[in-house]
């Protein structure tokens, strides 16, 4: 079990960074003779350092290094061929995995294409149901709008596994639906296990990051602004266009950002709502690192997750500068 | 002036969850003229210019415009167009962009477009802030733009709602007479919300006082100020002396414990009645020549004049005066019977 054991070079970093921010504080006080306000945020810089920095220094440790500690290239290799580790070991014994049925295979890859493929469709489909949603509940005359607003934040309170296990009792064979189709004579669906079902799990659970950095926006909005243009001559359709609009765009990254990102690295709904065939890229990582037991490939993995994400974040970032649409939650 | 009715509002009233904002306003606006909405905030006058404009719809009424209905048009098929009070320019379009706005609606060629922004930015002493974004304009230079924005349209009606209510006090002014000259030199009517009754006496060729959602007086600066209807107008529009008094007879008063003869009549007799003596127009004289005598109680220095608080038994004078009399110092007060305006006395509830 050598893999659950923090290596000594962790051990070491781990400390050098407790001792080295002790040594800071320490500085700090004695430059300002007390408590000044940015020592209130001493708790939470250790928090990041311990949780955060750390955590990712070691898994950038283990996606280069083997088992033994060496440094090696090897588990990025896993990434673009799954059957890399078996090959290796059948090539050594003097076979040719090609003729035993060990061809090339990538499915990691196809595991990250599908991810992705999901992410985008689940970012979509919030897009088209959150924006309007936004729209209504950020209108200045409805006025259900807080209380719609308090309806979506519920939800958001519970787990999302309790959330996600929830929407099973409603798919299953014997579940509600289809328990009222049979008692409507149209018979029993199969509403599980296929990317449908992920899918609208997935969009049940990251609606909501969509619908408030957009709301935030539009809420903010000066109506002036849809007065002036309609004073201008723009009827509903072209102030929404032309005015309303481009203003909400920020809202609009924002919420594209705060969904895609939690959504191509979902895991368990994929597993509880899509059986065993609808694999997403978060479950693959956790296959890798709890059942697989393999710490440097899962290493790996995260790490080329987290790339796709950090430069995906960049991309967004060059047009929301300001992160203005995300500043409620 | 033409005598052309552009606008008539008939018997508008308007309630918002059941509080009367406005009731029964009957007004008519006539072509070119230059019409304010005096009053303070609460009286109904944005209101007003929001029904106007097409922003508000009224419970009961009509808005007539040039002889047509107009009060189920929406705002972007109305012949006028709005500054807004925080002028609510587009944030995401320059300064060209934004004045090119209601052109571009309409389809005009491109080169027109160029031509009459670049008009417009000429008129608004803009020249050359065709690329500058808005933010990195002043207040006075946004106010501008708003307005170079909606006449770029070539409106009939340009209904401003308190323009310059966000500007320090010297550029307020500056731009007071610039749009009065905007005003004269285009030919268009003017329709301006304001609380601030110098800007109405400034540049207003009719000013309409209103408050809590009634018209109390409509008429010429001159008339308003020196013929106000009731005490409420006169308070409101420059300062004044308020005393209660009897009408003793047709061009006799009694207030403040002495007969004023006055220019005024028929109240009838011993008639309970409010006169209004400006500050100004309140002569010091000595003590022994002065209808009233009293004691200068504070003096304030205010650049052309002193403001100086008398008092004289039962009632307290304001007097402007560029003589100042030391505090303590007993002088007589007398006012010229054509300075002397009499007035029915307000109704309580109106008074509220």
């Amino acid at each position: 079990m050598s893999n659950l054991q923090v290596p000594a070079w962790g051990t070491w970093v781990m400390l050098v960074g407790f001792v080295a921010f002790i040594v800071l504080l320490v500085i700090y006080f004695k430059r300002n003779h007390g408590l000044k306000r940015p020592i209130f945020s001493s708790p939470y810089t250790l928090w990041i350092i311990v949780f955060t920095i750390v955590p990712c220094l070691l898994i950038a440790y283990y996606a280069f290094t083997d088992v033994n500690g060496a440094f090696t290239l090897d588990n990025f290799k896993n990434f673009w061929d799954s059957n890399y580790d078996m090959n290796k070991e059948l090539i050594a014994m003097g076979f040719n995995p090609a003729d035993m049925g060990f061809a090339r295979g990538t499915v990691n890859v196809d595991t990250l294409g599908y991810s992705l493929w999901m992410a985008f469709l689940c970012t979509v489909i919030c897009l088209v149901l959150g924006y309007p949603t936004a729209h209504i509940m950020a209108e200045r005359d409805f006025k259900l709008g807080p209380t719609l607003v308090v309806l979506f934040v519920i939800p958001m309170w519970m787990n999302f596994l309790l959330r996600t296990i929830a929407w099973m009792s409603l798919l299953e064979d014997n579940g509600l639906i289809n328990g009222l189709l049979e008692w409507l004579g149209i018979g029993k669906v199969q509403l599980m296990y296929n990317s449908g079902a992920v899918l609208l799990g997935m969009v049940y659970n990251y609606l909501p990051f969509m619908v408030f950095p957009i709301y935030n926006v539009l809420n903010k909005m000066d109506y002036k602004l849809s007065e002036a243009a309609m004073d201008l001559g723009c009827d509903k359709w072209k102030t929404f266009y032309k005015v309303t609009l481009p203003l909400s765009l920020p809202g609009v990254v924002s919420g594209i950002t705060m969904v895609f990102m939690p959504a191509v690295t979902t895991f368990f709904i994929p597993r509880m709502l899509g059986g065993g065939n609808t694999e997403m890229f978060g479950d693959l990582i956790e296959r890798t690192f709890l059942t697989a037991n393999n710490w440097n490939v899962g290493s790996a993995l995260s790490m080329i997750m987290m790339v796709l994400i950090l430069l995906s974040l960049g991309l967004l970032r060059k047009v929301d500068p300001e992160g203005e649409g995300g500043s409620m939650i | 002036m033409e005598e052309q009715r552009l606008i008539t509002l008939e018997n508008i009233s308007k309630a918002y969850d059941g509080v009367t904002v406005l009731s029964n306003i009957d007004l008519y606006i006539r072509k070119k003229e230059f019409v304010t909405l005096l009053g303070p905030s609460g009286c109904g006058k944005t209101t007003t210019l929001r029904i106007i404009g097409g922003f508000e719809t009224a419970d009961s009424g009509r808005v007539m415009f040039d002889g047509k209905d107009i009060s189920a048009l929406p705002p972007y098929k109305r012949r006028v167009n709005t500054v807004f009070q925080k002028y609510a320019l587009f944030p995401h379009l320059n300064v060209k962009d934004n004045i090119a706005f209601g052109l571009k609606l309409k389809k005009t060629p491109k080169d027109e477009i160029d031509r009459k922004v670049d008009k417009m930015l000429d008129l608004v002493n803009l020249s050359g802030y065709g690329k500058r974004s808005v933010d990195s304009l002043s207040g006075g230079q946004q106010q501008r733009i708003a307005i170079a924005r909606a006449l770029v349209n070539e409106p009939e009606v340009l209904l401003l709602d308190e323009p310059l209510g966000a500007l320090d006090l010297k550029l307020r002014k500056e731009m007071q007479l610039e749009i009065k000259d905007m005003q004269q030199r285009l030919g268009i009517t003017f329709l301006y919300v304001t609380h601030d009754q110098e800007e109405a006496l400034t540049m207003s060729d009719t000013i309409v006082v209103m408050r809590g959602g009634h018209i109390l007086q409509i008429g010429t600066p001159k008339s308003i100020y020196d013929e106000p209807k009731n005490a409420f107008v006169a308070n409101f529009i420059g300062e004044s002396n308020i005393f209660p008094g009897t009408m003793v007879r047709d061009e006799l008063v009694h207030f403040c414990g002495a007969d004023f003869p006055c220019v005024d009549g028929g109240f009838g007799e011993d008639t309970p009645v409010d006169v209004v003596v400006r500050p100004e127009d309140v002569l010091l004289v000595g003590e022994d020549v002065g209808q009233v005598t009293g004691t200068i109680k504070s003096v304030l220095f205010k650049g052309v004049h002193y403001e100086m608080m008398i008092d004289a038994g039962h009632s307290t004078w304001k007097v402007h005066s560029t003589s100042m009399q030391p505090v303590g110092s007993r002088v007589g007060l007398s006012v010229v019977p054509f300075n002397i305006h009499i007035m029915k006395p307000m109704k309580e509830d109106a008074a509220k």
